[in-house]
């Protein structure tokens, strides 16, 4: 048996009137509740994945703005302070000469963010009708979307960091701004937004006759 | 064992697969979207409850070494990484030192309890916990808020743009907090799901 025959013999949980659990895989008769091997809740298809993943994503953009706008760092050196915003930092770094480090920054903070938006909208769009796309190709964006949303996390933490130990000095302060915290929140949205995906949609919702 | 046959579904895609023992003790995945269906690594549940230990006692010694040496002039002042989080925690910004300190320190310790709970009974071959399959399925579900590995790129990004300011040397916590990385990393490619449900299972039964 060939894999494309092996394929076509294929049947999901939904199409032998069951239901599998998401959290162990164990498969549960259709209308049961809850997994008896892990206790999770089970549910066939998750009806409202979609409207989930764009309330969130809204959300997660809506935070976004002011995370940009603000600033993330606020300085005081010797009475004068000074506030740099994201991209404001990623100037500065260049400016210093750090471009290795200007370049981690630029593609935590800026990079990730907005090509998180970008693919996450991609794909809910395509999810929302029947379509015609490469399965595999759905599921690989979808895994790396997931997987790379805690990145982001970086310009936090540095700001964190920063401002805590130069606290220790007498000279120098520097502060968290409100874009920290705009930008943390951002980030949590985002990630909410990946994992409401039901990613059984990507097969459901294939086109018939298109090659799986 | 032999003989016994699970009917599961893939957790990505629900594609239906009848699997037996002989088959979970290989490396299985998906037919149609290739998720890891099995691991199949025998002693998978032994490694991962003995690494979660490592890391735990690792973890709450880290929050108490020095994590940072600050040097500027003649003072030398060591921060722990409970001072380095605990230090901005005023007004405004009292909600993001609790987050930070969350997703570094508390969800990372948390998942390695949850794990030896859910998992450690089984590993000595005794009878589990009640409440052993909530810690499991918790211990999944917070893995991807566990962020040390992210919080040790943005030390590392941080401590460049300070290099102007003072001299900043690693403390012994910022190695065993590195070491607590390595060895998580190392402990997630035992998570098997369907062999510690399985296992578990059978010591709940």
């Amino acid at each position: 048996m060939d894999r494309a025959e092996q394929r076509a013999r294929l049947i999901t949980a939904r199409d032998a009137g069951r239901v599998g659990c998401r959290s162990c895989g164990l498969v549960a008769p259709l209308g049961q509740r809850r997994c008896t091997r892990c206790g999770a809740a089970l549910q066939s298809r998750d009806t409202q994945s979609l409207q989930k993943v764009w309330a969130w994503w809204m959300a997660g953009l809506i935070t976004y703005i002011p995370a940009n706008i603000y600033p993330m760092l606020r300085s005081t050196e010797l009475f004068r302070t000074t506030e740099s915003t994201i991209v404001g930092g990623v100037v500065d770094l260049i400016h210093y000469g750090d471009y290795a480090v200007a370049a981690i920054v630029f593609v935590a903070s800026i990079v990730i963010p907005i090509g998180k938006f970008g693919a996450i909208a991609w794909l809910a769009l395509i999810l929302g009708r029947p379509h015609a796309q490469d399965t595999h190709r759905l599921h690989r964006v979808y895994e790396v979307v997931e997987f790379i949303g805690r990145w982001s996390m970086i310009d936090v933490f540095v700001v964190a960091i920063l401002s805590a130990l130069v606290q220790f000095e007498t000279f120098a302060t520097i502060n968290p701004g409100i874009a920290a915290i705009s930008f943390a929140v951002s980030v949590i949205f985002t990630m909410l937004s990946a994992q409401s995906f039901d990613s059984r949609l990507i097969w459901d919702r294939l086109k018939e006759g298109t090659p799986a | 064992m032999s003989g016994r046959r699970q009917t599961i579904a893939c957790p990505i895609c629900d594609t239906m697969y009848q699997v037996d023992d002989e088959i979970a003790v290989r490396d299985t995945r998906c037919i149609r979207c290739g998720h890891r269906l099995t691991f199949g690594r025998r002693g998978a549940i032994a490694r991962v409850v003995g690494l979660a230990m490592t890391s735990a006692i690792l973890m709450g010694l880290a929050m108490f070494l020095p994590f940072l040496n600050l040097t500027s002039g003649r003072n030398t002042v060591s921060a722990s990484l409970v001072e380095v989080v605990g230090g901005f925690a005023d007004g405004l910004m009292v909600p993001l030192a609790f987050a930070v300190f969350g997703f570094i320190l508390v969800l990372p310790l948390t998942r390695f309890v949850l794990l030896i709970f859910a998992l450690g009974p089984v590993a000595a071959a005794r009878p589990a916990f009640p409440g052993a399959a909530l810690a499991l399925r918790w211990a999944i579900v917070l893995k991807p808020w566990a962020m040390a590995e992210v919080f040790m790129i943005g030390v590392a990004v941080a401590l460049i743009k300070l290099s102007g300011l003072a001299t900043i040397g690693m403390g012994s916590a910022f190695w065993v907090l590195c070491a607590v990385v390595l060895i998580t990393a190392y402990q997630e490619t035992f998570m098997c799901r369907h062999t510690l449900w399985t296992e578990l299972n059978s010591a709940r039964a």
